[in-house]
């Protein structure tokens, strides 16, 4: 390919000496006690809602009082809700809430990471009305670069953190909650994911 | 979109001329450069994440050649197809080909401001492809036909009634209605449609990483995620400085990203796109224009470390109080007046120009480029090439001479302080540019220079 041979030359004529070496990276924070509440604090600050409990039952009740009968929830965990069966993204369309387990928090920024096995359906997080996730209080993390040091080099196909519902303030800088993504975020924070 | 033909200064005037508008967009603008500041107070070690981020874009454009041979190897190993383009021209043939191949004539597009740089959707729509921008900013302007005046809030430039007037004739929304919650909801819907009606999808690419060959692409609305995952084919458009060496780098900057932005800690979706589904297209296109030779300028290289993060628009008090739309180039604001002249000097020459080298751009830039040194330097390479007006060059003329020679510094002094005691209206001149929005200074009945020899004797002493 012509371009790509173009612009790798021209790369190599502007190579000058001496190179800066790459930066060690340092850590900044260590884990602490408070990482939970400060997770939770700064996720409801940014439009999530945080529920703690013990086990899923806490997730099933929640969805018993706040979702009607007819309402279409389909679930990445296999005791709660439906399951995913359909390859089809367009099918999800009318899916009222999705419920996926994270695989954990980020203290510093309220964002939970999930990859491939976790979304389940790549789809799922983004065209649900509602999303509700779910973490374990034992995996929370201070900050990204520990975030980072826990993804290490895993080799997913899709990757995401996601940080409370989707919002804008695209019109005269009014915060409106829920954009093209999900319009709330409910975020369960368990002892055991049982 | 016709392009303008006039310069930053008369763009201005014409901004200018409803003040209590330029208030509103002062003050809007500022208000997002307070976020910024109470994010970046949260966390103790900013400045030595300003430093990291800046040294890992140092050495990442010392061996770019190398990154990115290392980012196609990884990515066309995990299924991705890479494109090189020398041009936005070849740039945007490669994207069509791309949609043509695919048999698609609609597309959805999340925010990219390197389409804005090809004037991707201008040369789409030409060739017979509709191209719905879904970021709401984005699909606002896009309605108005108007340019995105800034890189991160498309339409800060538009009051709500303003978009409720565009809603009701586009979307069919009350007349009248002014709700940012009812707008945005009824964008939602509109937009909704058009997501699920597409099969291609294009976004913009904030981090490519070399080591793994994922992408990263940052949204709060969810639209370039909503986009892809419904789409058959992904096409992600990417200058060729987006290169970052490893995957753990991404911690420092999305630390800095958001929170130099809108002073969020973080986007809400931060999506790492590393391998396309079986049966599904994964693009991306590798974009030069210009960058390849920049990277050659020890004075103006630093500004391919820029991540878009649009901070320094927001603290810019000419930006702030002229608009986007000022800068008539696809980046406005500081860091475009830095990366405009490269591209084309002639007609973005007005640009470092429109800067009172404050250096608030550069103290808020999150990896510490050196704008307002680089908007001083361009201005010298520009008055060299001759790109400046006959009027500048020879009042700097003229300059040169009185501060070159003493006895005309004295004479000159001598005559301007006589004009202003007897004939002050003469300085009322429509050609005295500086007396347009101050008073003329009052004239001592003496130099300095008169009245230290009178005082202290031509020696000094008394």
């Amino acid at each position: 390919m012509a371009s790509r041979e173009k612009i790798l030359g021209a790369l190599n004529n502007a190579a000058t000496a001496p190179k800066v070496p790459l930066p060690e990276m340092m850590k900044f924070n260590s884990p602490s006690p408070q990482d939970v509440e400060n997770f939770a604090e700064t996720l409801r600050a940014i439009g999530g809602t945080v529920v703690f409990g013990k086990t899923l039952a806490t997730v099933k009740e929640y969805i018993f009082q706040n979702y009607p009968q007819g309402a279409r929830i389909v679930s990445g965990i296999s005791t709660v809700g439906e399951a995913p069966l359909s390859s089809e993204p367009q099918s999800y369309e009318n899916v009222d809430l999705a419920i996926l387990r994270g695989e954990f928090g980020v203290a510093e920024n309220g964002a939970v990471w999930l990859k491939d096995e976790n979304i389940v359906l790549r789809v799922l997080p983004y065209i649900c009305q509602h999303l509700i996730m779910v973490v374990c209080k034992s995996d929370i993390v201070p900050d990204l670069h520990y975030a980072y040091d826990r993804v290490g080099d895993a080799s997913y196909g899709l990757g995401t953190f996601i940080a409370g519902p989707s919002k804008t303030a695209d019109i005269e800088q009014s915060l409106v909650l829920g954009a093209h993504g999900p319009r709330t975020m409910v975020l369960f924070i368990l002892d055991e994911i049982v | 979109m016709a392009k303008p033909t006039s310069d930053h200064p008369q763009l201005a005037e014409a901004f200018n001329a409803d003040e209590p508008r330029v208030d509103w967009h002062d003050k809007t603008l500022w208000f997002v450069r307070e976020k910024r500041d109470k994010a970046a107070r949260k966390v103790p070690e900013w400045e030595q994440l300003r430093e990291l981020a800046s040294s890992i874009k140092a050495h990442v454009l010392d061996n770019l050649r190398e990154y990115l041979l290392e980012f196609e190897k990884n990515a066309v190993a995990n299924g991705a197809t890479v494109h090189w383009a020398s041009t936005p021209e070849e740039h945007n043939r490669i994207v069509h080909d791309i949609i043509r191949s695919a048999g698609e004539s609609k597309i959805v597009k999340s925010k990219s401001m390197l389409t804005e740089e090809c004037h991707l959707n201008d040369y789409l729509e030409k060739n017979g492809v509709e191209v719905i921008d879904t970021d709401l900013g984005e699909r606002i302007v896009q309605l108005a036909n108007e340019a995105p005046s800034h890189i991160v809030l498309p339409c800060i430039h538009k009051k709500k009634e303003e978009i409720g007037e565009l809603f009701h004739k586009h979307l069919g929304t009350p007349e009248g209605n002014a709700d940012p919650v009812f707008l945005t909801t009824s964008a939602r819907l509109h937009l909704r449609q058009h997501f699920l009606g597409s099969r291609v999808a294009i976004t913009g690419v904030n981090f490519a990483v070399a080591e793994t060959g994922e992408i990263v692409v940052c949204t709060n609305e969810g639209n370039a995620d909503l986009g892809v995952q419904l789409a058959d084919v992904h096409i992600a458009c990417s200058g060729i400085e987006k290169i970052i060496p490893q995957r753990k780098h991404l911690g420092v900057f999305l630390r800095l990203l958001a929170r130099s932005a809108t002073g969020q800690p973080v986007t809400t979706y931060s999506t790492h796109f590393r391998k396309p589904l079986p049966g599904k297209q994964f693009h991306i296109v590798l974009l030069d224009n210009g960058r390849s030779e920049r990277l050659e300028s020890a004075d103006f290289r630093n500004a391919l470390k820029c991540i878009r993060c649009g901070a320094c628009m927001n603290t810019c008090p000419v930006y702030r109080r002229s608009g986007g739309h000022s800068y008539h180039t696809s980046i406005a604001g500081p860091i475009g007046s830095i990366l405009a002249p490269g591209l084309n000097m002639k007609e973005n020459a007005d640009l470092p120009f429109a800067s009172t080298l404050c250096g608030s751009c550069s103290n808020v830039c999150p990896v510490k480029i050196d704008i307002h040194t680089q908007l001083y330097k361009w201005r010298q390479v520009i008055v060299k090439e001759g790109y400046t007006t006959s009027a500048k060059k020879a009042g700097m003329t003229a300059m040169n001479t009185i501060l070159s020679y003493p006895a005309v510094f004295r004479s000159s002094g001598r005559a301007a302080r006589w004009f202003l005691r007897n004939l002050p209206s003469m300085f009322d001149h429509r050609a005295n540019v500086w007396a347009r929005n101050r008073e003329m200074p009052s004239a001592p009945a003496e130099s300095f220079r008169d009245w230290y020899i009178k005082n202290r004797g031509k020696n000094g002493k008394s």
